[in-house]
């Protein structure tokens, strides 16, 4: 170009030049595309060939459908390759919800659950109005409720003792206690441990790193089996509240540690903007910080959330029988004991902890996303 | 007496002045030193702004233009000397603290919107939470000064819709909001697209006009000339000049203030 140049027609956008599409494109550029990509496409291919065909028979096309007790589980009764024992899980599935909670009073705890996801799925849906009401009834008031209906010895309900309690059931309640408890427990450790007091930054700090830094098996143990030495005699605390306040405050300590790390990413000038404008520091961390760092730590949240759901099966050690504690007395039943019986039951359990976790974790994604539109930082 | 005048400044008779024109002195800063750790960043500063006055502080960077600024609202805490804001003095005390900064907005450089809220909730956020005024009325109200930064039709949006300019238009709302009696400007332009500035500025000169007391870090000369009342050097963490802009400008005395105009007037 010359050392002059004044552009004498400006240039109209124009649609930019269509990219190589197409399936045959497709393939060739992500999975063909030179020798290593080949083949890692076949290796993939391979794995999952040999994984997902066994699975399918295993649970569905081998499976046994109907029956009464183990011999309709047998290979010899049906005369071919047995696959899951359905009629297994048929029979157990009252147990694997209910643990032994009295047949007659069932209805109780599914009234709790019809409660629970009344209040749950609108508060989920963003689009619903009076999140707050919402809210406020779900945290504060079900929690109350469900104690009640659970428990009983209220309202005319006979009391049913929390050693009945099992399955899912068990799983549910020490999950959703464990998540209410934590997150305001944990939000308020996080802030602390920023504490320009002294003591209490010493106080956080020191009951952060000693609750991560104990296995929750510990935990549950001390709970369960040396808490009562602590305590006096009168004190008799219900043993699953005893292992519910242990989860509560280990699931609190690591909920402080992924706050925290939100905390840290809000810029300095947030605080000086919230502070310039009068605002004290609960109301600035009410309706500035907190709302800010909360969001920024929503995965770390549910991945927390998650690993509590899944730790919830080492309550099993303490005699108190969750969903897998459940599915393992059911194994020692002789009426039930076929090959595939261990292996029918624990299929049974991972697909209910998967589609658990797993609708845990795209909710999250989902948030996460629908947070971000037009929010950037 | 003339403010600002380290030469002829004396303590006592700054307490006396005080208690006697304590309803026009809009903040006076008597002997200020701070220190970062072992750095002198101000040092034995003095400045009385009188109500209605428009000071432009500049000078090179580093010279401790921004911390002064902060030490008004208490942002930053000082160690010697005392800081008076509209008859309260500010000390460790947090009631004291608190009822400045409801007298006193503040813009800063990075606008430091909030950006999980609306043009509107963070223009009435303060408002409701720190004056407890019902919503509808921190509304109007918030409505009324986004109309006079002229971008009253972006108040459903959040800042990150917004331009440069405009969030920081949407910020000097924001603090217009709770009805100050002082607003600061840390740098305002600074951070602007050049073709921006200009709104800004704008807004600021229209507040000006208003008779709003204003405290301004900028190298914007030519904001200063128009609306100015005085102009302060800062070098060094010292107030090196204070003059009105015409004989500023026109007749620098001290070297330092001529390099300084120098170099960004050329």
């Amino acid at each position: 170009m010359s050392a002059h140049f004044v552009r004498s027609q400006l240039i109209a956008p124009q649609e930019s030049p269509r990219s190589d599409t197409g399936l045959s494109a497709w393939l060739r550029q992500r999975l063909f595309g030179g020798v290593l990509s080949t083949t890692a496409t076949l290796l993939s291919a391979l794995v999952l060939a040999a994984s997902i065909w066994p699975t399918l028979r295993f649970l569905l096309i081998d499976a046994v459908w109907q029956g009464t007790s183990r011999t309709d589980c047998l290979a010899e009764t049906v005369g071919r390759p047995v696959g899951a024992c359905w009629p297994f899980v048929q029979a157990k599935f009252a147990q694997f919800m209910y643990g032994f909670y009295p047949a007659d009073q069932v209805w109780r705890v599914n009234l709790t659950y019809a409660i629970g996801v009344a209040l749950l799925v609108p508060l989920l849906i963003p689009r619903v109005p009076y999140k707050r009401v919402n809210a406020v009834l779900f945290f504060g008031v079900f929690p109350l409720l469900a104690f009640c209906l659970l428990v009983g010895g209220v309202f005319g309900l006979p009391h049913v003792e929390t050693r009945r309690w099992g399955g899912m059931l068990v799983t549910l309640v020490i999950t959703f206690t464990g998540i209410i408890g934590s997150l305001p427990l944990g939000i308020l450790l996080a802030l602390g441990r920023q504490s320009s007091l002294p003591l209490v930054r010493w106080s956080c700090v020191t009951f952060i790193e000693v609750w991560r830094g104990v296995p929750l098996i510990t935990v549950l143990f001390f709970a369960t089996y040396m808490l009562p030495f602590f305590l006096p005699e009168s004190w008799k605390l219900d043993p699953l509240a005893r292992v519910l306040i242990g989860v509560v405050l280990f699931a609190a300590a690591y909920m402080a540690e992924v706050v925290r790390g939100g905390l840290q990413a809000i810029p300095r000038g947030q605080y000086e903007a919230a502070r310039a404008l009068g605002l004290g520091y609960w109301r600035m961390m009410i309706f500035v910080i907190l709302p800010q760092a909360l969001k920024l730590v929503i995965p770390g949240m549910v991945n927390s959330f998650i690993a509590l759901f899944k730790d919830t099966t080492l309550v099993l050690i303490v005699a108190i029988f969750d969903l897998l504690g459940q599915l393992r007395a059911a194994f020692a039943d002789p009426n039930w004991a076929t090959p595939v019986t261990l292996l029918t039951g624990f299929a049974f359990a991972g697909m209910i902890y998967f589609a658990i976790s797993f609708a845990m974790s795209r909710y999250a994604l989902y948030t996460e996303r629908r947070l971000n539109t037009g929010i950037a930082h | 007496m003339s403010a600002g005048d380290n030469d002829t400044w004396n303590p006592a008779d700054a307490a006396r002045d005080i208690r006697t024109t304590r309803n026009t002195i809009a903040i006076d800063m008597v002997a200020v030193n701070k220190w970062y750790g072992a750095f002198h960043v101000l040092r034995d500063v003095n400045l009385r702004v009188m109500r209605g006055e428009r000071i432009v502080i500049c000078g090179p960077s580093g010279g401790g233009k921004s911390t002064l600024l902060r030490c008004i609202n208490r942002l930053e805490g000082w160690q010697q000397g005392k800081v008076v804001v509209d008859g309260v003095e500010l000390t460790e005390d947090l009631k004291a603290i608190d009822e400045v900064r409801r007298e006193v907005g503040m813009v800063f450089q990075q606008f430091n919107l909030f950006p999980h809220l609306s043009v509107l909730e963070n223009c009435t956020l303060a408002p409701v939470w720190v004056r407890g005024l019902p919503r509808k009325e921190a509304e109007a109200i918030a409505l009324h000064y986004l109309e006079r930064v002229h971008i009253p039709e972006q108040a459903r949006k959040f800042p990150a819709q917004l331009s440069g300019g405009q969030q920081q238009r949407v910020a000097i709302a924001r603090a217009l909001c709770m009805q100050p009696k002082i607003m600061l400007f840390d740098e305002p332009t600074s951070a602007l697209d050049p073709e921006m500035v200009k709104e800004v500025l704008d807004t600021m000169v229209e507040l000006a006009m208003d008779g709003m007391t204003m405290l301004v870090v900028s190298h914007e000369m030519g904001f200063a000339r128009q609306a100015a009342t005085r102009m302060v050097l800062m070098d060094a963490g010292q107030i090196i000049e204070v003059n009105a802009p015409e004989p500023f400008f026109a007749n620098p005395q001290h070297e330092r203030t001529k390099a300084f105009l120098g170099q960004i007037l050329r």
